[in-house]
C-alpha cells in the first residue's frame, strides 16, 4: 500500500515523457500529426482522408483511456470495498458492438468518397498541356484522366537507381529521351507514370506528391500525379532491394511547361550527338580494327 | 518442500489446501540428464520459457543495434550488410524464436494445470517440439559465423534468390522456418488433442480458461497457416538451388506469389503472437479487479471469430503491389472486420476494471500497458487498413511503429504480465514488486519515447529498413529520441532479468495461491508436483478455484481450529 503515490509518480513521469515526445517540436505541427502533401491533388487528399480519420482515432482513443484511467482512479482496492461480482451485460455487449462497427462504416464511406479524388488522375490545365499531353489508353490497372491525355513516363527500378523514359512523339521508343534519378516535369500537367523494375522489388515514392506503388519485376503499376507548383520534390525508394537500398534516392523536379519542352529538346540533342560520335569512332574502328584496345 | 510451504501459510486453514497424497512413483534423474530427458509438460515448459527469452535479449540486442547507427544521421557505426543482417535477425528472431514459442512455453506449463490434467497428450511429441525449436534457432544463429540473411523477415523474392542473396544466410533462413514450423505444428497438434480430451470433470467448453480458449485457437491458427509457408520456403529453396522458377520472374515466375503466399501466413502469424497474449490479459485482469471476467462469451468467442477473419486478411500487407482496386477494397473491408471482435475484447477488459476492487500489483500494471499500448496499436491498425493511406505510410517508419505497438506494446507486455503472474507457480517464489514496478515504469517511458515518435518519422518520408538518412529537417532529432528510448526500455527489461534471477533462490516463498487466482493451476502446489494434482476438482464454473475457496471456508467457519480443512465434496479422486 505504501507504493500508491508511487504509482502515481509512474505514471505523471510516463505521460510527461510520452508529451514531451510529441511537444519537442517546434515545427509545421501540421506535417508532425499527417503524411506529407502540399505537392500534388492526390497527396493532399490523402492527407485530408489521414485527417478524418486521425480525428475519429483520437475520439476513440480519448473515450477508452478515459474510461480506463477513470478504473483505475476510481475502482483501485479501498478498505472495506468490495467488487461487483457482473459478469457482463448482454445489451450493452450488443451496443459497443454495432457501435465498433458503425464506426467502420463511417469509416469505409469516407474511404470511398475519397478514393476517387486520389486513384483518378485529373485532367491537365488546358494552357500547360498543349504540345506536352498525348492520348493514353487505360486498360486494366491503369487509370487515365477523363479527357484521356496525359504525359505517361516510364519509371523503371533498378539497383540502386531510377530510369526515366519520356514520351517523343514517335513509335521507336528505342530513341526516347531518358534520365537518371531527377525526372523533370512540368507544371499543371498530368503525369501518368508506368512503374516497372528491372531486377528486384523497388517502390516508387515522392512523399509530397502522393502515396508509393511498388515496381515489381513481370508486372507494371500505376500512379499519378499533377504538379501544383514549380520546386523539386524529394523521395526514395520504399522496397528493400539491397544494400543500397538507402541511397536509392528520386526526385522530381517541376518546371514551367516551355522549359519542360526545352529539357525535352536538350535529352534528345544529347542523345543524337551522342549516337554521332559513336558512329564516328565506329567508323573509325572499322577501317583500323586493330585501334580496338 | 510440499510441507514448509504449507506450515509457512499462517492461514492456511482459511485456504483451500491442496491435498497430495503420492508424488512422482519414477526415480528423478539428476540435473542436465533430466533436462534432456524431461517429457514433463512443466519442465519443458520452463525450456522454452528459458529458451526464447534467450533470444529475446539477442533480438533485443540487435534492435538496440539498430537503433544506434539511426542514432545520428548518416551514420557510419554499421555498414549497409551489417544492418541489413540485423534488421532482418531482429524481426525473424523476435517473431519466431521469441514471441510465438514463449507463447507456446506458457501453453505447454499452463494449458495442463488449468484444465485439470496430469500432463499434455503426447509428451514425447511435447519434448520434440522444444528440440526442434532449439534446433531451429541454432542452424539460424549459426549463420553468424558466415554470412546471417539480408532479405528481411519477409524474404521477399526476387531479392532472396540466389542471383541477389547468394549467401546461405538465406538458406539458413529458410531452414529456421522449416525447423520452427515443425516443432509448431506437431506442437499446435498436442496442445488441440490436449484441450480437446483432457479437461477436468465437469469443464465444458463454457469453462474452459480464456487463455486456454486462446492456445486452441492459436494452435488451430497454426496448424492452417504454417503448412503454406513451410511449402513456400521449399519452393523458395528449390528456386534457389534446383533452377525452379515459381518465384523467378526471368524464368515466368511470380514475385507476387511469393508475397501472398508468405502473408497468408504471416497475417495469421501476427494473430498467433497475439492472441494468447490476449488470453493472459484476460485471466489476470479479472483476479487484480476481484470481479469476473465481464462477458466470458464474448471474450472467448472473439478469439474465434478473429482467427477466422485473420485468415481473411493477408493482402492488405500488399495494398502498394499491382493489384485490382477490388482486391484493395476487399481486403480493406476485411481488416476492418477484425477490428469489431478486437474492440469487443477492449470494451470487455475495461468493463472487467469498472467497480472491482483492482489491486496494483506488477502483473495488473503490465496489463493496463498493454491495454492502452494495444490500443494505439490496434487504431494505427485500422488507418493502415484504409489503402490510401496505406500508400503514404506503407513501409515507412509509421509502420514499424504500428506493428511494434501490436507486438511489442501488446503482445510483450502481455508476456510479462504472464511471467510476473506466473512465476511464483513456476518457482514456488515471488518476484519483487518494488523491482517490477520500477520494470514496468522503465519499460511504458522507454516504448512511448522509442515508438510513438516512429510515427511521425514514417509520415516525414523515412522508409523502413534504410541504414541511413539525410540530415533534413527534424529527423534526426526524431531519432535520436526514438534511439534514447530504446535504451530506457532495454534498462526496464534489464531490471525484469535482475528481478527473475534474484527471486529465483530468494524471493519470498510464495504458497500454493499468492494472488487468490481463479483457474486450477493455484489449486496445486508451487511449483507443482510431477503429476500436477492427485485429486481434480469437478469444475462448476469459469472459477473453480473461486468455488473451492468459498466452499473451503464454508465449511471452516464451524470448525476454525481444524488444521486441515477439506474440500471433500468439491473433488472428485
Ligand atoms: C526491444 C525493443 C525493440 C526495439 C527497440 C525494436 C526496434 C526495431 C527497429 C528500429 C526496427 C526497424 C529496422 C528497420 O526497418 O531498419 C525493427 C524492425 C522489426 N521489429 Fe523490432 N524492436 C523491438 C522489439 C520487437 C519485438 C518484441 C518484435 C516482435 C515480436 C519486433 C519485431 C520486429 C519486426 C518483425 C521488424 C521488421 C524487420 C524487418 O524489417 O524485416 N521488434 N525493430
Ligand atoms: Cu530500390
Ligand atoms: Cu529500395
Amino acid at each position: 500500500m505504501g507504493l500508491l503515490p508511487r504509482r502515481y509518480i509512474f505514471s505523471l513521469a510516463a505521460v510527461a515523457a510520452t508529451a514531451a515526445s510529441l511537444l519537442v517540436t517546434p515545427a509545421a505541427m501540421a506535417d508532425f500529426f499527417s503524411p506529407e502533401s502540399g505537392g500534388s491533388p492526390n497527396a493532399n487528399r490523402i492527407d485530408t482522408l489521414y485527417w478524418i480519420t486521425f480525428a475519429i482515432a483520437m475520439v476513440i482513443f480519448a473515450a477508452v483511456i478515459g474510461t480506463l484511467g477513470y478504473c483505475l482512479v476510481k475502482f483501485r482496492a479501498r478498505k472495506g470495498a468490495v467488487a461487483a461480482q457482473i459478469h457482463g451485460n448482454t445489451r450493452l455487449e450488443i451496443a459497443w458492438t454495432v457501435g465498433a462497427a458503425l464506426i467502420l462504416v463511417v469509416l469505409a464511406v469516407v474511404t470511398f468518397a475519397a478514393l476517387p479524388g486520389i486513384r483518378d488522375p485529373e485532367n491537365s490545365d488546358a494552357a500547360a498541356a498543349a504540345g506536352i499531353v498525348q492520348p493514353v489508353a487505360a486498360h486494366g490497372n491503369k487509370k487515365v484522366p477523363a479527357d484521356g491525355k496525359a504525359l505517361n513516363i516510364d519509371v523503371n527500378g533498378q539497383q540502386y537507381i531510377w530510369r526515366y523514359t519520356y514520351p517523343d512523339g514517335d513509335d521507336n521508343n528505342l530513341n526516347n529521351p531518358f534520365s537518371y534519378t531527377e525526372m523533370v516535369v512540368p507544371v499543371g500537367v498530368t503525369v501518368t507514370l508506368d512503374i516497372r523494375a528491372q531486377d528486384v522489388a523497388h517502390s516508387w515514392w515522392i512523399p509530397k506528391l502522393g502515396g508509393k506503388m511498388d515496381a515489381v519485376p513481370g508486372y507494371t503499376n500505376y500512379t499519378w500525379f499533377k504538379v501544383i507548383k514549380p520546386g523539386v520534390y524529394h523521395g526514395q525508394c520504399a522496397e528493400l532491394c539491397g544494400r543500397n537500398h538507402a541511397n536509392m534516392i528520386a526526385t522530381v523536379r517541376a518546371v514551367s511547361p516551355a522549359e519542360y519542352k526545352q529539357y525535352i529538346e536538350r535529352l534528345k540533342n544529347d542523345t543524337k550527338s551522342a549516337d554521332a560520335a559513336a558512329a564516328v569512332s565506329r567508323k573509325k574502328l572499322d577501317a583500323n580494327p586493330q585501334a580496338n584496345p | 518442500m510440499a510441507s514448509d510451504t504449507l506450515t509457512e501459510t499462517p492461514t492456511a486453514a482459511l485456504k483451500p489446501v491442496p491435498e497430495i497424497t503420492a508424488h512422482g512413483v519414477q526415480r528423478q534423474r539428476s540435473g542436465l540428464m533430466d533436462w534432456l530427458t524431461t517429457t514433463d509438460h512443466k519442465k519443458i515448459g520452463i525450456l522454452y520459457l528459458v529458451t526464447t527469452f534467450v533470444f529475446f535479449i539477442l533480438g533485443g540486442v540487435e534492435a538496440l543495434m539498430i537503433r544506434l547507427q539511426l542514432g545520428t544521421a548518416q551514420n557510419t557505426l554499421l555498414t549497409p550488410e551489417t544492418y541489413n543482417q540485423l534488421f532482418t535477425m531482429h524481426g525473424t528472431t523476435m517473431i519466431f524464436l521469441f514471441v510465438v514459442p514463449i507463447m507456446a512455453g506458457f501453453g505447454n506449463y499452463f494449458v495442463p494445470l488449468m484444465i485439470g490434467a496430469r500432463d499434455m497428450a503426447f509428451p514425447r511429441l511435447n519434448a520434440l517440439s522444444f528440440w526442434l525449436l532449439l534446433s531451429g534457432g541454432l542452424v539460424f544463429y549459426a549463420s553468424i559465423f558466415f554470412t546471417p540473411p539480408e532479405a528481411g523477415w519477409t524474404s521477399y523474392t526476387p531479392l532472396s534468390l540466389e542471383a541477389f542473396s547468394p549467401s546461405g544466410g538465406q538458406d539458413a533462413w529458410i531452414f529456421l522456418v522449416h525447423l520452427t514450423g515443425l516443432s509448431s505444428l506437431v506442437g499446435a497438434v498436442n496442445f488441440y488433442v490436449t484441450i480437446a480430451n483432457m479437461r477436468a470433470p465437469g469443464m465444458g467448453w463454457g469453462r474452459l480458461p480464456l487463455f486456454v480458449w486462446t492456445i486452441l485457437v492459436y494452435a488451430i491458427l497454426l496448424i492452417l497457416a504454417l503448412p503454406v509457408i513451410a511449402g513456400a520456403v521449399t519452393l523458395l529453396l528449390t528456386d534457389r538451388h534446383f533452377g525452379t522458377g515459381f518465384f523467378d520472374p526471368t524464368q515466368g515466375g511470380s514475385p507476387l506469389l511469393w508475397q501472398h503466399l508468405f502473408w497468408f501466413f504471416g497475417h495469421p502469424e501476427v494473430y498467433i503472437m497475439v492472441l494468447p497474449g490476449f488470453g493472459i490479459i484476460s485471466e489476470v485482469l479479472p483476479v487484480f479487479a476481484r470481479k469476473p471476467i465481464f462477458g466470458y462469451k464474448a471474450v472467448a468467442a472473439s478469439s474465434v471469430v478473429i482467427a477466422f477473419l485473420g485468415l481473411l486478411v493477408w493482402a492488405h500487407h500488399m495494398f502498394t503491389t499491382p493489384s485490382p482496386t477490388v482486391v484493395l477494397v476487399f481486403f480493406m473491408m476485411s481488416s476492418f472486420l477484425i477490428a469489431i471482435p478486437t474492440g469487443v475484447k477492449i470494451f470487455n477488459w475495461v468493463a472487467t476494471l469498472w467497480r472491482g476492487t483492482i489491486e496494483f500489483k506488477t502483473p495488473l500494471i503490465f496489463c493496463i500497458g498493454f491495454l492502452s499500448q494495444f490500443l494505439i496499436g490496434g487504431i494505427t491498425g485500422i488507418m493502415v487498413a484504409i489503402f490510401p493511406v496505406d500508400w503514404q505510410v506503407h513501409d515507412t517508419y509509421f509502420v514499424v511503429a504500428h506493428f511494434h505497438y501490436v507486438l511489442m506494446g501488446g503482445a510483450v507486455f502481455a508476456i510479462f504480465a504472464g511471467i510476473y503472474y506466473w512465476f511464483p507457480k513456476i518457482t514456488g517464489r515471488m518476484l519483487n514488486e518494488p523491482l517490477g514496478k520500477w520494470s514496468f515504469a522503465l519499460m511504458f517511458i522507454g516504448f512511448n519515447v522509442t515508438f510513438l515518435i516512429q510515427h511521425t518519422i514514417g509520415m516525414d518520408g523515412m522508409p523502413r529498413r534504410v541504414y541511413e538518412y539525410p540530415d533534413v529537417g527534424h529527423l534526426q532529432l526524431y531519432n535520436q529520441i526514438s534511439t534514447v528510448g530504446a535504451f530506457i526500455l532495454g534498462l526496464g527489461i534489464l531490471l525484469t532479468i535482475i528481478n527473475v534471477l534474484r527471486s529465483v533462490k530468494k524471493g519470498p516463498v510464495a504458497g500454493p495461491d499468492p494472488w487468490k487466482g481463479n483457474t486450477l493451476e493455484w489449486f496445486t502446489e508451487s511449483p507443482p508436483p510431477l503429476n500436477n494434482f492427485d485429486l481434480v476438482p469437478r469444475i462448476r464454473s469459469v472459477e473453480p478455484m473461486k468455488d473451492i475457496r468459498r466452499e473451503v471456508e464454508r465449511q471452516s467457519e464451524p470448525a476454525l481450529a481444524a488444521a486441515s480443512p477439506s474440500a471433500e465434496s468439491t473433488l472428485r479422486g
